[in-house]
């Protein structure tokens, strides 16, 4: 395991693949949080408080990763606004805006998608029990469309409990128009 | 960079314009504070100018609807006018473009109160 390096006021873990141990090659591009070529992967993992900070913080690493991953520059703010909503229900509604827990997000790139994780030490939540926004007595609520946006801008949304806390997993896969190389 | 509101008068709407991000925090609670001032000052015609709004999450998408309902409630009407393109997909996508009642024309907005 690689320890965490601080930077810029958070932790910038640097993770290697599942599958097989990183080379020196990808260490280095983990460690600039720039993407590797098709075979390699790069991730980024933070680990933040429960703080508005902590979701701009997120938002805006999504944005550079996303770019950086070679997505184009109408898909890019989508991306990074899924992120934001995701980064928003763990720290709001998972972790209460409480001190003592944390929220982790990590991105990985690699030559199908972009993957990011963002989780919770909340109590968790059954997704199968969110209020449809689109529904006509709820579209004039004034919250309850974050898990919504999310589905919209992203090609995949899973969810999973964890103990304690929730994990959201959002893939946004890649176009022809956004190669890998 | 956060929110900022100016407001101005004509012919008896108060014209609010939005600069910056409304998203969860302080941008939502500018716009928060912003309508419950002029609502209290007696502005029941309140047009909303997005124009210069960069940006909008899914809490300032509520903000926007809370002010609606508040100031409908109140015997009032909000308008939104100038619509950039990402909060107008938003919009849509929400399915609140045809809740709201929105212009491109200031000009216009204002006379739609009348």
């Amino acid at each position: 395991m690689l320890e965490p390096i601080q930077r810029s006021g958070f932790f910038l873990k640097k993770k290697p693949p599942s599958t097989h141990a990183p080379t020196a090659r990808e260490l280095r591009f983990c460690s600039q949080g720039t993407r590797l070529h098709d075979s390699t992967t790069s991730r980024v993992s933070l680990t933040l408080p429960s703080s508005l900070e902590s979701v701009d913080t997120i938002e805006h690493t999504a944005q550079g990763f996303a770019a950086r991953a070679g997505f184009d520059e109408d898909t890019v703010p989508n991306i990074a606004m899924a992120v934001r909503e995701a980064a928003v229900n763990a720290i709001l509604h998972g972790n209460s805006y409480n001190p003592a827990k944390q929220v982790t997000a990590s991105f990985e790139a690699n030559s199908d998608a972009l993957v990011v994780r963002i989780a919770d030490q909340g109590t968790g939540f059954d997704p199968g029990n969110i209020p449809d926004p689109l529904a006509p007595e709820n579209i004039l609520r004034g919250s309850g469309r974050g898990i919504f946006l999310i589905r919209a801008f992203m090609d995949e949304v899973h969810f999973r409990q964890l103990h304690p806390g929730t994990e959201l997993t959002l893939i946004k896969h890649r176009t022809p128009a956004q190669p890998a190389a | 960079m956060s929110m900022k509101v100016a407001t101005r008068q004509v012919d008896g709407v108060m014209v609010l314009d939005l600069s910056g991000r409304i998203t969860l925090g302080e941008g939502s609670v500018t716009l928060r504070d912003a309508i419950h001032d002029v609502m209290a000052k007696g502005s029941k015609k309140i047009l909303l100018n997005l124009g210069n709004i960069s940006y909008i999450d899914s809490s300032g998408i509520g903000e926007l609807v809370s002010a609606f309902t508040s100031v409908k409630n109140a015997g009032g009407d909000l308008k939104l006018l100038n619509l950039t393109k990402k909060v107008h997909d938003l919009l849509q996508i929400t399915k609140l473009y045809t809740v709201f009642d929105i212009w491109d024309s200031e000009t216009s907005a204002i006379s739609a109160f009348k």
